[in-house]
């Protein structure tokens, strides 16, 4: 094991000067929920660890003209406490919500849940079917990222060294939109998913679905985009023959491996079934929003 | 190597400690501080028996680090009781034998004392939900959730 620097910078600049400055391994140190089990697991063994949550972008939740930004390092308990926030994007809190214990949701974090880079994460589908980008910050300055390049493969993500995923933003919404997440687990909490389901749409003045957005979890290496199951909600009324098409289009895209949670066939077919439900839901909250 | 200096409030109380970086909060509660109340069952976030509250917030005490704790406001099952005087959810516990082994019951109490003060009148869904992070391999937990229901409606009527 090596001897371990912890530092709580409060600044971004000098997070990031720090990351890039580090001669062994480097960690960003946010809710720790998962962190903290591989170190303690031997899994990472780092030089040093950088806490963000000292930093004010990074742990704060702003509204303005109906954008928000939200800091990486705000815990999910706080997302999902925060009512603007849940009645705008009830999708991405539902995702939040199902993370873990109430304790975990105390620490975890919707960016340690981007960048810890798992296929199941929970918050990560929602986000990427709100059209979420997130701000990320490095040695070479800032960027904005679609939520969904970040992460590549289990554990893997495009961040350079040195950068830091610092918050989300979430565009406006127009009138008439929705969004919802479903995961299966056997269980009713306390599981990772066995597939995930993110839906964001929304509706023109009489009732078609002008713009949608699907995203499956758990099923592939990394939460992945359908835009063929986007195009099959696009232009209907989101009957039951467009969910219908919708969930063949899901399944299709899905890639998913054999593990203890469930089988490639199982998991390709309750993929469809769980986007379907999904995307009743996100039906159903943006007809109430009229 | 050097430790981390670290000036906290517990259960109401300045605290100081040094911590090594590694160290968790419950290393630092049972071994530095010797607060034995806080137990550890799993150390990986999976059963609760841990809890705490930091700055009003339940979290597992095994998941955080000692550093991070510099300015922060702790809450242990040792600052539940008002000197001999029982919390009503203690009380209940007793009453109710809401507990065989008694590993999980800080862990319990600690959890369901955040949950009354947030939602005063709970339903026994939200009660079970609440206390989902929180494994109790006696109990089957029905007497705790009769507990945690019961000592809700007294403090109500209190």
């Amino acid at each position: 094991m090596h001897e371990m620097r912890y530092e709580a910078p409060k600044t971004l600049a000098a997070a990031v000067s720090l990351l890039a400055g580090a001669s062994g391994q480097a960690r960003v140190l946010a809710g720790g929920t998962d962190l903290l089990i591989q170190m303690r697991g031997g899994r990472v063994d780092p030089e040093l660890l950088v806490d963000i949550k000292g930093i004010p972008e990074m742990t704060s939740i702003v509204a303005e003209n109906g954008v928000f930004r939200f800091g990486a390092a705000v815990p999910c308990m706080e997302l999902v406490e925060h009512e603007a926030f849940a009645k705008a994007w009830p999708g991405v809190t539902d995702g939040a919500n199902l993370i873990g214990s109430i304790q975990v949701r105390g620490r975890a974090t919707a960016g340690g849940n981007l960048c810890n880079a798992s296929p199941a994460a929970d918050t990560v589908p929602a986000l990427i079917a709100a059209g979420a980008t997130v701000s990320v910050v490095g040695p070479k300055g800032r960027r904005e990222v679609p939520v969904e390049d970040i992460a590549t493969g289990p554990g893997k993500t495009s961040l350079a060294r040195g950068e830091i995923v610092a918050s989300f933003l979430l565009p406006r919404r127009p009138p008439r939109s929705g969004d919802a997440y479903l995961r299966f687990i056997p269980r009713t909490e306390m599981d990772i998913a066995v597939v995930g389901a993110g839906i964001n749409l929304t509706l023109d003045e009489s009732g078609v679905c002008s713009q949608a957005r699907v995203c499956i979890g758990a099923v592939a290496e990394r939460a992945l985009l359908v835009r063929e199951a986007a195009a099959a909600l696009i232009g209907t009324k989101v009957d039951a023959e467009a969910l219908q098409r919708m969930a063949a289009a899901v399944s299709a895209a899905c890639r998913p491996i054999d593990d203890k949670r469930g089988t490639k066939e199982y998991r390709i077919k309750v993929a469809g079934v769980m986007a379907r439900r999904a995307a009743q839901i996100a039906l159903d909250r943006a007809r109430r929003k009229n | 190597m050097a430790k981390v200096h670290v000036t906290a409030t517990l259960n109401g109380n300045a605290v100081e400690f040094l911590c090594e970086t590694r160290q968790t909060l419950l290393q630092i509660l049972r071994d530095e501080l010797h607060l034995t109340g806080t137990k550890e069952g799993c150390g990986t976030g999976d059963c609760g028996a841990c809890s705490v509250t930091v700055d009003g917030r339940l979290m597992c005490s095994c998941l955080i680090l000692g550093a991070e704790m510099q300015g922060k406001s702790i809450q242990t099952i040792e600052g539940m009781a008002d000197g001999e005087k029982l919390h009503p959810l203690q009380r209940k516990f007793l009453e109710h034998a809401a507990l065989q082994c008694g590993v999980c019951t800080p862990g319990v109490l600690v959890a369901a004392k955040s949950l009354l003060e947030r939602n005063p009148d709970p339903t026994e869904e939200e009660v079970r939900y609440w206390l989902a992070g929180n494994l109790c391999r006696c109990t089957g937990y029905n007497k705790i959730i009769e507990a945690v229901l019961d000592a809700a409606s007294e403090m109500r009527r209190a």
